[in-house]
């Protein structure tokens, strides 16, 4: 699935001019508080958020997020579409809200790239 | 790309020439599976010619493989669909229109090999074989063409980066123990520039040739460091960053007010942040906890009424090393 087929699946509204359509999105990730995200998403991953500040492009930053899809409709501020712009990041609007988004994309085969709570798994380096 | 110029004096730039020649290159080297349709369409022999008439109108295709149960007996395209209109037939069954003498393609072989077959026959498809002779997918032009723009368009992503790498830095400069240091003071309360300085350091370490792995933990836990530093702090905090060829060293202090309780703190979901803070999608608790899960070593230590003192390090083993080097020794001392 593309950045394309989620801006159809989600009758989402392109807000960043620069986004790159045919980018791969391998799963999804919901939420508001930032560090849920950053504690659960992996890589190359939509994250659906009711989120507007600039924070939000931030931490898909850091998460290597593929795409953002801001739920409600809501509207960002201006900074925040400016951020997404630089750091090349889709920044998507969908009038749905986050239970119904996660709903569609879930039955349109996007799975879910949140990592359950429990490990202190992801570290890999001693080996 | 040059348009505009007459054809005849349209000279192929140097740049051209290398992106021909690239091309070429690539189709010897991508193999047919990586750029073939996979689930394609396919038609049951036993069907009457309206089936293909329907699947080929409804899937926008032209052509598809005739199937008999699992095996591929046959393929049919759009001019087998035209004779048979032509001959008002579309209650005949598939067999009577398809072609059975299939050519098809192993999934392994270059995609240089369709080339040939495209440029040498008339045929639009080729259907796509595993070892065992099962269909796999199928293969057209089309495919082709994208399958090498992806190609040419993912090596420019990646030769940019590799132009943008400092990753000779510590091979250049002579020292017993070589090391770049970042520095970075964060304001107190400034969530509109929260963050900035963890995105500079992630670039930076991408530039340094740090694997995307590396630069993501680091770029988690500054963050996490930063964003606390913002909230947390009265007067605003630093971020050093020293990047070694063997890890990464960071420190995250500020001068007040302290952390109360630091093993209360480190609880995931523990948080002293305001309601206002939270709004704002901050204060889940999960940041200290974060930190701890992307870095190799951490510590806190914190005097309530003066300040805090965060040290994390991340230690990069041969492979994921920034700068060409990694002559320290592989297990160094935390």
């Amino acid at each position: 699935m593309n950045v394309q087929d989620i801006l159809n699946i989600t009758q989402g509204k392109l807000i960043t001019l620069s986004a790159d359509l045919s980018r791969e999105v391998k799963g999804g990730c919901g939420a508001d508080l930032m560090s849920d995200v950053l504690a659960s998403i992996q890589p190359e991953a939509v994250l659906l958020s009711g989120l507007c500040n600039p924070q939000v492009v931030r931490t898909a930053q850091m998460a290597d997020v593929a795409a953002i899809i801001l739920v409600r409709g809501k509207q960002p501020m201006p900074q925040t579409v400016q951020l997404a712009e630089e750091e090349g990041i889709p920044l998507i609007s969908s009038p749905y809200g986050m239970f119904e988004l996660c709903g569609r994309l879930y039955q349109a085969g996007l799975r879910s790239l949140e990592m359950p709570v429990s490990g202190d798994d992801a570290c890999t380096c001693n080996d | 790309m040059v348009t505009n110029e007459p054809r005849k004096n349209r000279i192929i730039s140097d740049q051209q020439a290398e992106n021909i020649t690239r091309v070429e290159e690539l189709a010897y080297e991508i193999k047919v599976e990586e750029v073939m349709t996979r689930n394609a369409v396919t038609i049951p022999v036993t069907d009457p010619m309206r089936t293909a008439l329907n699947i080929f109108r409804d899937m926008h295709i032209s052509g598809a493989p005739v199937m008999n149960g699992q095996q591929m007996v046959g393929i049919l395209s759009i001019e087998d669909l035209i004779r048979c209109m032509a001959d008002n037939d579309l209650s005949a069954p598939i067999s009577k229109y398809m072609t059975d003498k299939v050519i098809s393609i192993s999934h392994n072989e270059p995609v240089v090999e369709a080339l040939k077959f495209f440029v040498n026959t008339r045929h639009g498809r080729l259907p796509v074989l595993d070892e065992q002779e099962h269909l796999v997918g199928i293969l057209t032009k089309g495919d082709i063409t994208r399958g090498l723009l992806r190609a040419l368009q993912r090596e420019r992503q990646e030769e940019e980066l590799r132009r943008y790498r400092a990753s000779h830095l510590f091979d250049d400069i002579e020292s017993d123990r070589t090391s770049l240091i970042l520095r970075y003071n964060i304001k107190a309360r400034d969530f509109t520039h929260g963050g900035a300085a963890s995105s500079n350091i992630k670039r930076a370490l991408m530039r340094l040739g740090a694997s995307a792995q590396i630069a993501r933990r680091c770029g988690i836990a500054i963050y996490e460091a930063e964003i606390n530093l913002i909230i947390h702090t009265t007067d605003g905090g630093v971020l050093r960053v020293e990047i070694e060829p063997h890890q990464i060293s960071i420190e995250a202090y500020d001068y007040g007010p302290g952390i109360k309780d630091v093993n209360l703190a480190m609880q995931p979901g523990y948080s002293t942040a305001s309601e206002e803070v939270r709004e704002m999608g901050f204060g889940a608790g999960m940041g200290l906890v974060n930190i701890a899960r992307c870095t190799d070593y951490m510590n806190l230590e914190s005097v309530y009424g003066k300040g805090t003192r965060l040290k994390m390090k991340i230690f990069l083993n041969q492979e994921e090393t920034v700068g060409e080097r990694s002559t320290t020794p592989k297990e160094p001392a935390a």
